[in-house]
């Protein structure tokens, strides 16, 4: 089983990212599970939601203590949240910054990888709502989840234009990941 | 006679129950007071008030269990109480 | 199989009852279901009468009103709300009406607290309702339909309350099977009732009962429930026949085959419990799907060869203990003598039941067993330091 932690603010879009990475999970043939970190959610307030996938129907039902995978949505919450809290040895930890993961100078025995969303969602989607884009670079970064399926669990969601528009900043993050580039 | 669920009754239950037995006070009326407002027809909660044109207002004291609402609400004071001999 | 909320889940397998009349208020975490509810009559995908109303009691009331003409009734709530519809409740039950809901659990006021723990449906346990815990969202989904089935049963008639563990089951993403329209038509019948309201037939309902006769509507209720632990089973057999799946009929028993330990409990823990138990040596689980009408023989039978039995429930009698652990204990009463009983509170108002807390339950059931010292009936997972 691979464990998924997601930190963000209250409408960035947090939980919906958990929610269509289960979506994706299973079109992927896999087991799924997501859940937000049950709060009084408000606008702009720290928030975490989780996600598991797993070949095995999944039972456990308690929060994620030591994820294999941790995504922040917001650079903003670096010194705020101990988002590195539990990361498992060798785990992930992927962030929505401008900057690299050396100018972050995050420590321990984990990989770090950056990715600029906020401007690829501006870009793209016109709109600094990073949750899809950040599903593309969790896509490329991890292999958790297949590009196509994080794609079509997008698609559902969103129809039209904005979906389209949405799995253009899930495919631009992906390859970015997948190229080794943070950018 | 066994009982039915959800203590459910059939109607007209009231009818059997003869509560003009519950009475200390009993109606009476000054027909000559009456301004036909039918205050007591209307308000009287066992419709117990009644009325013809032949006898104008009267009670059905089977049912008139004497709570007064009926004096209580004469517009023309024409009904009133009295203690009911038995 | 596909991946929906929870809340979506419950909605759909009500929708695919089709409820006649929908009253609710909303109230976090049931709000989805009714959402989802209200946006399918909205969208004419469920014919059905949506009636909003000012409050939980009125609520419960318009569910009992239509239940009470010959309509198929559902309504939902939890905590505060459940709470509100009390009065209502036995209403509801003492004139027999099959109206089904959905209890979210959630805890009790004050302090104010959205989350999950199971203080609100214990409150309501004696309050005539049949009580159905599930585990996950499947078995959620799937009580529903089997709930107007046994509710409306003709020898149960009783008002049934499925108990789905707020957030935890309610906000949860996860891959499920969702009824057709078709097997829900075969599986469970109209609603026709023997008596029922009609301006053609009047009758009155829930009648002023004298004391010559009081007693007697409420051992009927009693003898209802008996017939209601024969029929949960039979239903649950007939669904898992139509459906292909089955999750006990009144309990469930996982690993027993010689387990020493068995942790006693309901609601959605159960998946973490299992979790742990499968790294565990002779230690099983006892799910409580029926709580009421309680499972006294099937749970003595299900522990007769055990040593410790772990009651964890997430709620208490203040000034006593364990709602659940009591009960069990009163059943194994007088049957089971060299069993051990211990009884655990976790997560309460929403304190997060980690792995960490089951184990930590297994050990002191461990050393109990062994002869050790441990409190009777505790609570895990307290902060010391804020205490």
């Amino acid at each position: 089983m691979k464990e998924l932690r997601i930190h963000g603010r209250g409408g960035q879009g947090s939980v919906t990212a958990a929610e269509l990475l289960a979506i994706a999970a299973f079109r992927d043939r896999k087991y799924s599970q997501a859940f937000p970190a049950f709060g009084a959610e408000r606008r702009g307030a720290p928030v975490m939601a989780f996600m598991r996938v797993d070949d095995e129907p999944i039972r456990i039902r308690s929060q994620v203590y030591e994820p294999d995978y941790v995504m922040v949505q917001d650079a903003s919450l670096i010194g705020v949240v101990d988002f590195m809290s539990g990361l498992k040895d060798g785990g992930i930890l992927l962030i929505n910054t401008p900057k690299s993961p050396e100018e972050l100078g995050l420590k321990g025995n984990f990989t770090l990888r950056t990715i600029n969303a906020t401007a690829i969602a501006k870009e793209m989607i016109g709109r600094p709502i990073v949750n899809t884009t950040m599903m593309g670079a969790f896509a490329g970064v991890t292999g958790a989840v297949s590009l196509h399926a994080v794609i079509y669990a997008v698609k559902e969601r969103f129809r039209g234009v904005a979906g389209d528009n949405n799995a253009k900043a899930i495919k631009r993050a992906y390859d970015l990941m997948i190229e080794g580039v943070s950018s | 006679m066994k009982l039915r669920i959800g203590a459910i009754a059939d109607p007209g239950t009231s009818v059997v129950n003869l509560t003009g037995g519950w009475r200390t006070e009993i109606p009476r009326i000054t027909p000559e007071l009456c301004i036909r407002c039918f205050n007591c027809v209307i308000y009287c909660p066992e419709s117990a008030v009644k009325y013809s044109d032949k006898e104008g207002i009267y009670f059905d004291y089977d049912y008139c269990k004497g709570c007064g609402i009926c004096s209580n609400e004469c517009s023309g004071h024409a009904i009133y109480m009295e203690m009911e001999e038995k | 199989m596909q991946v929906v909320e929870g809340s979506y889940a419950i909605a759909h397998a009500v929708k695919r009852c089709r409820p006649d009349v929908i009253s609710a208020y909303p109230i976090t975490p049931q709000t989805h279901i009714v959402e989802d509810l209200a946006q399918f009559v909205a969208d004419g995908e469920l014919e059905c009468e949506f009636v909003p109303v000012d409050s939980e009691h009125s609520a419960m009331s318009v569910a009992l009103g239509a239940s009470a003409v010959g309509a198929r009734a559902y309504s939902a709530s939890t905590s505060q709300g459940l709470a509100l519809m009390w009065e209502v409740l036995y209403n509801v039950s003492g004139m027999r009406l099959p109206v089904v809901m959905t209890a979210v659990n959630r805890a009790m006021s004050a302090p104010l607290s959205i989350w999950n723990d199971q203080q609100d449906t214990i409150g309501a346990r004696d309050s005539g309702w049949i009580q159905i815990y599930v585990e996950d969202i499947q078995e959620a989904h799937d009580a529903m339909i089997q709930g107007y089935k046994i509710a409306e049963s003709k020898d149960v008639m009783l008002p049934l309350m499925v108990c789905a563990d707020g957030f935890i089951l309610t906000h949860t993403y996860e891959p499920v099977v969702l009824a057709e329209q078709i097997e829900v038509d075969d599986f469970l019948p109209p609603y026709e009732p023997e008596y029922f309201l009609s301006v053609d037939n009047p009758l009155s309902f829930g009648c002023f009962a004298e004391p010559d006769k009081y007693m007697e509507f409420r051992y009927m209720q009693h003898e209802a429930m008996d017939r209601a632990r024969i029929k949960i089973k039979e239903v649950a057999d007939e669904f898992g026949k139509a459906f292909g799946r089955y999750y006990g009929g009144l309990i469930e028993g996982y690993n027993l085959d010689g387990a020493e330990i068995v942790l006693l409990t309901f609601g959605s823990i159960i998946g973490t419990i299992k979790e742990v138990v499968d790294r565990e040596k002779n230690v099983g689980i006892l799910k409580i799907r029926s709580y009421r009408p309680f499972p006294l023989v099937e749970i003595r039978d299900a522990l007769k060869d055990a040593k410790v039995v772990a009651v964890i429930e997430k709620d208490f009698s203040a000034g006593f203990e364990g709602a659940l652990f009591t009960d069990v204990k009163a059943a194994l009463y007088n049957h089971i003598n060299d069993l051990k009983m211990l009884g655990f509170v976790v997560g309460l108002g929403g304190r997060d039941v980690r792995a960490d807390d089951i184990l930590e339950i297994i050990k002191r059931s461990k050393s109990a067993m062994d002869g050790g010292i441990t409190d009777e009936w505790q609570f895990i997972g307290l902060r010391g330091e804020l205490l």
